[in-house]
C-alpha cells in the first residue's frame, strides 16, 4: 500500500521505510472489510483535517504564522483553522524553545487535547536544545515530556519544511486504525503511564 | 409561478388513501424531520467551506483546494474528524448542563428552520403568529450559551457567557423592533402573508426609506445576534482564548460550530424574508414580461440564493472589521440603534396610514 | 563632562569618579539612596533615565550593581557603581524604586540572578525562574548540575505573597510578606499560553466584571539564559544569540554587539560593510513594523490586515534571504563587517520595495487606520504619559508615541547614522493610537534612509581581517543602539580572555512589558489586549 496525498509521487517522500513499516504492522494484524472500509473512511477524514492548536514559543512561532500567511498558505491543506483551545485542536507543533519553567504548562497543554492528539518538534530548540544547549534552564528536547509525532530540523525551520512536516503526519495517521488495535495509541498510553503527572488521570 | 404546495398536498393525499390519517400525518412529520437533519447537515457544511473560501480570497489566498475537487469536501472530511473526536469529560463542572449546551443552541436554530419559507408551499409550518414564533425560539439559543459558560467552571467562558448574554439580549430588542417595523408594512406576522404582501414588489423598494433603514439596522443587530465579527465578543480568539465554548471538545464543539454558522444562514433567510420577498421572484410593477421569465426560476433558488447573498455581506463585516469592545458594542445598540429603530418604527406607521409607500 | 564631575564631587565627596566615554562614579551603598535622588532631581545632572541595572559578581572582590543613567535634557550619561553590603550569603543594596519606577522590575532581576537583595524594594520575588529554583545562575559559582534543578512536570507552586525586605533604625535588615491580591480578588490567569500575549507571557489580572484592578506579571516562560551562556562562548559565538532575542531586530542587535566588540578590541571597519550594516538595519525595521500592524490587527479583530501587511514582509525577507541565506536567523554582521558580500540583484530587489511601500502604507490606513471602531478602540486607551514613560523607561516607538524623543540614532548617533537625513518621529498624544501611528511613520523614514543609501553603497571590503582568536583586553563597555523596539544596550566586560567575563543584554521590551500594570488599571479586558498589542513586546527578548 503506497501512503501518500494528492499530487505527490510516492518516491518523493524522503522516509518510506518508516511508512511501510507501520503498514506492515497494519496488515499484519489484519481486519474485516466492512471495518477496513470504514477505517479508511475515518482515516481519510482525520488526514485531512488536523487542526493545529495556537502554541507558539519563540522564532519558529513567526515561521508559523508565515506558513498561515498568503505565501505557503496552510489553508489550501485545511490546517489553517487554528484553535485556541486545546480540547478542539488536534496537534500542537512545539514551536520554539521550552524551558524549564513551561515544561508544566506545555505538558498541561498536551493533557488538555482530545483524542487523537499529535505533537510536532519544531525547530532545533524543541528537539533537542539547539542553540541552548548549554543553558541552565532549557529543557533539551521535548521528548521525555511528551511522545513527538514528527520532528521538523530547522532554527527555524522554513515553511515549506514545515508543511513537509505536516504532510508526513497527515500520512502517519492514514495508517491508524480506529476499530480494534490502534497501533499508535499503545505506545502513547505507554509513555504516559512511564512520565505519570499528579492529579491527572489519562 | 410553479406553487411546490400541489406536490406536498399530492404526497398528502397519496398517503391518506392507502393508510389511515393519523399515521399518514406522523410519516409525513418523520419525512420532514430527516430531509431538515440532512438540509441541515448539508447547509452547515457547505456554509463553511463558502466562509473559508471568501475569506481566504480577501486575503489573497487560496483557501481549501487539497481534499477532493476544489477542496469541495473539506468540510465533509472535518465532520468525520469532528465526529469521532474524543469527548473530554471534566471533573468539577455541572455534567447536565455541561452536556445540555450544545443541544439546545443546536435546537434553537433548528426550530427556527421549521418557519422559514423554502419555497413556494414549501414551508413547513405556516401559522398566524410564524415570525413571533421565529423570534421565540431564536432566543433560546442565548440560553444555551449562558449554560455552556457557566456550567464549564472557567473564567474565561464564564467572562464570554455573559458578554453574549449581555449582547444578545440588546440587539434581540432591534431585531424585534426592525420585525415590528416590517410587520406594520406587511400588516401580518405570518410567514406567509409577508411573503405574499411582496408580490408586486419588495419591502425593500416598496417601503423606501424606513424599510431601508430597518433593513441597515437589521443586518447590524443579525451579526451581532450570530455572535459574528465585528461584534464577536464572547468567542472573541485574543482576549477569551474560545470564549464560551472553550471547554468543549468533539462533537459538542462541532455543534456550536455548526450552529454559529446555521444561525449566520437563518438571519440572512429573515432578512431575505422582511426585505426581499422570501422565495418570492423580482416582480417590478408595469414589467410583465421580466416578471415571467422570472417566474420561471424555481422558488427554492431564489429564497435560498437570497439568503447567501446576504450572508456574504455579513461574512464581508467581519473580514473587513476589527471587533468592538464591550461597552462601544452595548452603546451603538442603547444610544444609536434603539433610539433610531423607535423613530422608524413611527415613520413606517406614518407611511403607512397615508399609504405613501410604493 | 567637567561640570558634572565638579557637581558630583561637591555632593558626594567620597565618590570615586572615573572617566571613559561614560564616566562612571563609585558610591558607598550607604550614601546611594541619597545621592540617586540628587542625581534624578538635581537641574544641572537630571538624570532621569535609568537605562538598566548590570547585576555583577567579581567573586572574591564581592558583588554589586553597575546602573546606567541617560539625562533627556542635556542628553547625557553616567554609570554608578555600588557595592554590594553584607556577605555573599546575603548582599544588600538599597532600592531607588521611589525614584525610577522601573527599578523594581530591574532590581528583581538582579535579584534573581545573582541574589542581592534591595532593601525596602516592595516586591523582592523572583522574576523569570520559579520560586522553588535552588541558586542563583549568574553568580561566578553557581552549580549547574541539572540533577539540582531537574525538569519537571509537576505544576510550580505559586503563592499570592511577595517578600519585602526593610531596614530598622538601628540598621537590621527585616523580611516581611506582603499580599498581592486581595482574599476576595477575581483573578483570571491570562497567559503563558494565550493567543493575544504575543509569546509565552503570562498576566494574573484582577478583574471587577470588565474591569482590570491589577495584573501581576509572570515572566520566565521563555527564560534560556542567554547572558550565562555567553560567558562559556568565544566573542564571535556571543553574536548568534542576538538573533534570537527580538528575532525582528536580529540585524540591530547583532549591530550593537559587533560594534561593541570592535570598539573594544580596536578594528576599524570599512565604509561599506557600515553602509550595508545601516541598510539591513533599516529593511529589518520595516519588516519589524509590517509584523507589528499584522499582529496588532488581528489582536483587535481585522486578521485580514495581517495577510496584506505580510506581504511586504515576505518581499523583505526574500531580499535578506538571497543575501544573508537565511529567512530570520541571519547571522549577518560579524566582527570586522559583514558574512558575505551583498548579492548581485539587491540594488534592484530594495528598489522594487520602495516602488512598492508608499502604496502599501497607503492602503493600510485606508482599511484601518481611518476605521471608526479602530479609532475608538486605540484612541485615548493605555495614555502613558512622558513623564511615565521616561520613568518606565520606556524607549522606542512606544516612548516616541509619548511625546519623548528617545531615538538613539538622533540622541547617540551610531555608525554613519549622524551623516543621514532622516525625521525622529514623535508624537504627544501618548495613547494606542500614537505607538500605532508612530511605527506606520518609522516605516517612511527608515524607506527614506534606504533610498538614500541604495544607490551609494561604496566599494571595497565587506570585511576586515581580524584575529582568528579574539582576545579583549581588560575594561568594560557599554554600547546602546536603536532596535526595532526601543533602545537595546549591551554591557560587555572582559577580564582579558577570549570569552565574556560579563555581557549583560538590556532589551528594550521589558519596561514595556512591565509598563503594562501601570497603564492597564482601571481600564476593560479588551484593552489589555489593545495596549499589548500596541507596546509590541517580544517575549524571548524580555526573558532573554
Amino acid at each position: 500500500m503506497e501512503v501518500t496525498t494528492k499530487g505527490m509521487p510516492y518516491e518523493a517522500w524522503k522516509d518510506n521505510e518508516y511508512i511501510e513499516k507501520l503498514v506492515k504492522e497494519l496488515q499484519d494484524s489484519g481486519v474485516n472489510v466492512v471495518v477496513g472500509s470504514f477505517d479508511k473512511l475515518i482515516n481519510w477524514g482525520r488526514s485531512n483535517s488536523i487542526w493545529p492548536l495556537t502554541f507558539a514559543t519563540s522564532c519558529c512561532g513567526i515561521e508559523f504564522v508565515s506558513l498561515g500567511a498568503a505565501r505557503y498558505d496552510m489553508a489550501r491543506f485545511g490546517w489553517e483553522v487554528a484553535r485556541a483551545s486545546p480540547r478542539q485542536a488536534d496537534f500542537m507543533m512545539v514551536a520554539g524553545t521550552i524551558v524549564h519553567r513551561m515544561v508544566p504548562v506545555f505538558r498541561r497543554l498536551y493533557d488538555q487535547l482530545a483524542e487523537p492528539k499529535y505533537v510536532i518538534a519544531c525547530g532545533s530548540c524543541a528537539i533537542s536544545g539547539g542553540p541552548f544547549k548549554k543553558s541552565y534552564h532549557v529543557a533539551m528536547g521535548i521528548e521525555d515530556i511528551v511522545p513527538v509525532d514528527v520532528f521538523i530540523p530547522g532554527c527555524p525551520p522554513r515553511p515549506e519544511a514545515m508543511i513537509y512536516g505536516i504532510m508526513q503526519l497527515s500520512r502517519k495517521i492514514k495508517v491508524e486504525k480506529f476499530f480494534g488495535g490502534v497501533n499508535r495509541q499503545e505506545k502513547q498510553e505507554e509513555f504516559l503511564k512511564a512520565h505519570p503527572v499528579a492529579g491527572v488521570n489519562d | 409561478m410553479q406553487d411546490l404546495s400541489v406536490g406536498t398536498a399530492w404526497l398528502h393525499s397519496f398517503l391518506t388513501g392507502y393508510i389511515p390519517e393519523w399515521a399518514a400525518v406522523t410519516l409525513e412529520c418523520l419525512l420532514i424531520g430527516v430531509g431538515l437533519m440532512l438540509l441541515y447537515a448539508v447547509l452547515a457544511l457547505f456554509y463553511i467551506l463558502f466562509e473559508r473560501k471568501v475569506c481566504a480570497y480577501f486575503q489573497c489566498r487560496l483557501g481549501p483546494n487539497r481534499v477532493g475537487p476544489w477542496g469541495l469536501l473539506q468540510s465533509i472530511a472535518d465532520m468525520f474528524k469532528i465526529l469521532i473526536k474524543e469527548l473530554i469529560s471534566l471533573n468539577h463542572v455541572d455534567k447536565f448542563l455541561f452536556a445540555l449546551a450544545p443541544y439546545l443552541v443546536i435546537i434553537a436554530s433548528m426550530l427556527a428552520f421549521a418557519v422559514l419559507p423554502w419555497g413556494n408551499g414549501l414551508q413547513i409550518i405556516d401559522f398566524n403568529v410564524g415570525i413571533f414564533f421565529l423570534l421565540a425560539v431564536s432566543s433560546i439559543g442565548v440560553l444555551g450559551i449562558l449554560l455552556a459558560g457557566w456550567s464549564s467552571n472557567n473564567k474565561f467562558t464564564l467572562i464570554g457567557a455573559l458578554r453574549s448574554g449581555a449582547q444578545m439580549v440588546s440587539y434581540e430588542l432591534s431585531m424585534g423592533l426592525c420585525v415590528v417595523t416590517m410587520v406594520i408594512m406587511a400588516g401580518t406576522m405570518s410567514v406567509g402573508g409577508i411573503v405574499e404582501a411582496q408580490s408586486h414588489l419588495w419591502f425593500i423598494f416598496s417601503g423606501h426609506i424606513p424599510a431601508i433603514i430597518a433593513f441597515v439596522i437589521f443586518m447590524i443587530a443579525g451579526t451581532a445576534e450570530t455572535n459574528r465579527g465585528p461584534f464577536d465578543l464572547p468567542e472573541a480568539e485574543s482576549e477569551l482564548t474560545a470564549g464560551y465554548h472553550t471547554e468543549y471538545s468533539g462533537i459538542h464543539f462541532g455543534f456550536f460550530y455548526l450552529a454559529e454558522y446555521l444561525n449566520l444562514f437563518i438571519v440572512s433567510g429573515v432578512a431575505a424574508l422582511l426585505f426581499f420577498g422570501g422565495w418570492m421572484p423580482l416582480h417590478i410593477p408595469g414589467w410583465d414580461g421580466f416578471n415571467a421569465v422570472m417566474d420561471f426560476i424555481p422558488s427554492p433558488i431564489w429564497f435560498i440564493g437570497k439568503a447567501i447573498a446576504l450572508s456574504f455581506i455579513i461574512i464581508w463585516f467581519k473580514w473587513t472589521f476589527p471587533r468592538l469592545r464591550i461597552d462601544q458594542l452595548l452603546t451603538l445598540e442603547w444610544k444609536y440603534l434603539l433610539p433610531i429603530n423607535l423613530f422608524n418604527l413611527v415613520l413606517m406607521v406614518m407611511i403607512v396610514t397615508f399609504g405613501l409607500y410604493l | 563632562m567637567s561640570n558634572i564631575r565638579e557637581k558630583i564631587s561637591t555632593v558626594l565627596p567620597e565618590a570615586v569618579i572615573e572617566d571613559g566615554e561614560i564616566m562612571q562614579v563609585t558610591v558607598p551603598d550607604a550614601k546611594w539612596h541619597d545621592f540617586a535622588k540628587t542625581l534624578r532631581d538635581d537641574r544641572e545632572l537630571s538624570f532621569d533615565f535609568l537605562v538598566t541595572i548590570v547585576g555583577m559578581d567579581w567573586k572574591e572582590n564581592g558583588m554589586g550593581c553597575i546602573y546606567y543613567f541617560a539625562s533627556t535634557r542635556h542628553n547625557s550619561r553616567i554609570s554608578v557603581k555600588v557595592m554590594a553590603g553584607g556577605d555573599r550569603e546575603r548582599p544588600l543594596i538599597h532600592s531607588i524604586h521611589d525614584l525610577w519606577a522601573i527599578a523594581t522590575v530591574f532590581e528583581r532581576e538582579v535579584y534573581d540572578f545573582f541574589g542581592i537583595i534591595f532593601i525596602n524594594n516592595p516586591d523582592m520575588r523572583r522574576l523569570f525562574l520559579n520560586i522553588d529554583w535552588k541558586g542563583f545562575p549568574l553568580r561566578k559559582d553557581y552549580d549547574e548540575n541539572p540533577d539540582i534543578n531537574p525538569v519537571s512536570i509537576e505544576n510550580e507552586r505559586q503563592t499570592d505573597f511577595t517578600d519585602v525586605w526593610t531596614e530598622t533604625p538601628d540598621g537590621k535588615v527585616e523580611k516581611h510578606e506582603r499580599r498581592i491580591f486581595q482574599p476576595d480578588d477575581f483573578v483570571v490567569n491570562i497567559g503563558p499560553q494565550h493567543p493575544a500575549t504575543h509569546g509565552v507571557l503570562r498576566f494574573r489580572t484582577a478583574v471587577d466584571g470588565e474591569i482590570i484592578k491589577k495584573i501581576d506579571i509572570y515572566l520566565g516562560y521563555i527564560h534560556r539564559g542567554v547572558e550565562k551562556i555567553c560567558e562559556k562562548d568565544t566573542y564571535p559565538q556571543t553574536l548568534h544569540f542576538m538573533d534570537r532575542l527580538d528575532y525582528f531586530s536580529a540585524h540591530p542587535y547583532h549591530h550593537c554587539l559587533c560594534m561593541l566588540i570592535e570598539e573594544a578590541a580596536g578594528i576599524e571597519i570599512s565604509r561599506r560593510a557600515q553602509v550595508i550594516r545601516v541598510l539591513m538595519d533599516e529593511l529589518s525595521r520595516i519588516a519589524s513594523h509590517c509584523l507589528f500592524i499584522g499582529t496588532y490587527c488581528m489582536d483587535l479583530g481585522a486578521t485580514t490586515m495581517l495577510f496584506y501587511t505580510l506581504r511586504v514582509r515576505e518581499q523583505i525577507l526574500d531580499i535578506m534571504e538571497r543575501t544573508c541565506g537565511a529567512r530570520m536567523t541571519f547571522n549577518y554582521d560579524c566582527i570586522g563587517g559583514v558574512m558575505q558580500d551583498l548579492h548581485p540583484d539587491f540594488v534592484k530587489d530594495v528598489h522594487a520595495l520602495l516602488d512598492v511601500l508608499p502604496a502599501n502604507i497607503k492602503e493600510y490606513n485606508k482599511i484601518f487606520t481611518g476605521n471608526v471602531i479602530a479609532r475608538n478602540r486605540m484612541e485615548n486607551v493605555g495614555v502613558l504619559t512622558r513623564k511615565d514613560a521616561i520613568s518606565w523607561a520606556v524607549t522606542g516607538p512606544n516612548g516616541r508615541g509619548s511625546g519623548w524623543a528617545c531615538d538613539v540614532r538622533k540622541c547617540n548617533p551610531y555608525s554613519i547614522y549622524s551623516e543621514l537625513e532622516f525625521d525622529e518621529v514623535v508624537r504627544e498624544e501618548c495613547d494606542s493610537m500614537a505607538r500605532f501611528k508612530v511605527r506606520m511613520d518609522e516605516m517612511v523614514q527608515s524607506a527614506r534612509i534606504i533610498a538614500q543609501l541604495i544607490d551609494n553603497i561604496p566599494e571595497g571590503d565587506y570585511c576586515v581581517k581580524v584575529p582568528k582568536v579574539l582576545k579583549l583586553p581588560v575594561g568594560h563597555w557599554f554600547k546602546t543602539v536603536e532596535g526595532c523596539r526601543g533602545t537595546f544596550g549591551i554591557y560587555l566586560e572582559s577580564d582579558g580572555g577570549t570569552m565574556p567575563y560579563r555581557l549583560k543584554i538590556a532589551p528594550p521590551c521589558l519596561p514595556a512589558a512591565a509598563v503594562v500594570d501601570h497603564i492597564t488599571e482601571g481600564q476593560k479586558i479588551a484593552d489589555l489586549i489593545t495596549i499589548g498589542g500596541s507596546l509590541d513586546y517580544i517575549v524571548p527578548d524580555i526573558d532573554r
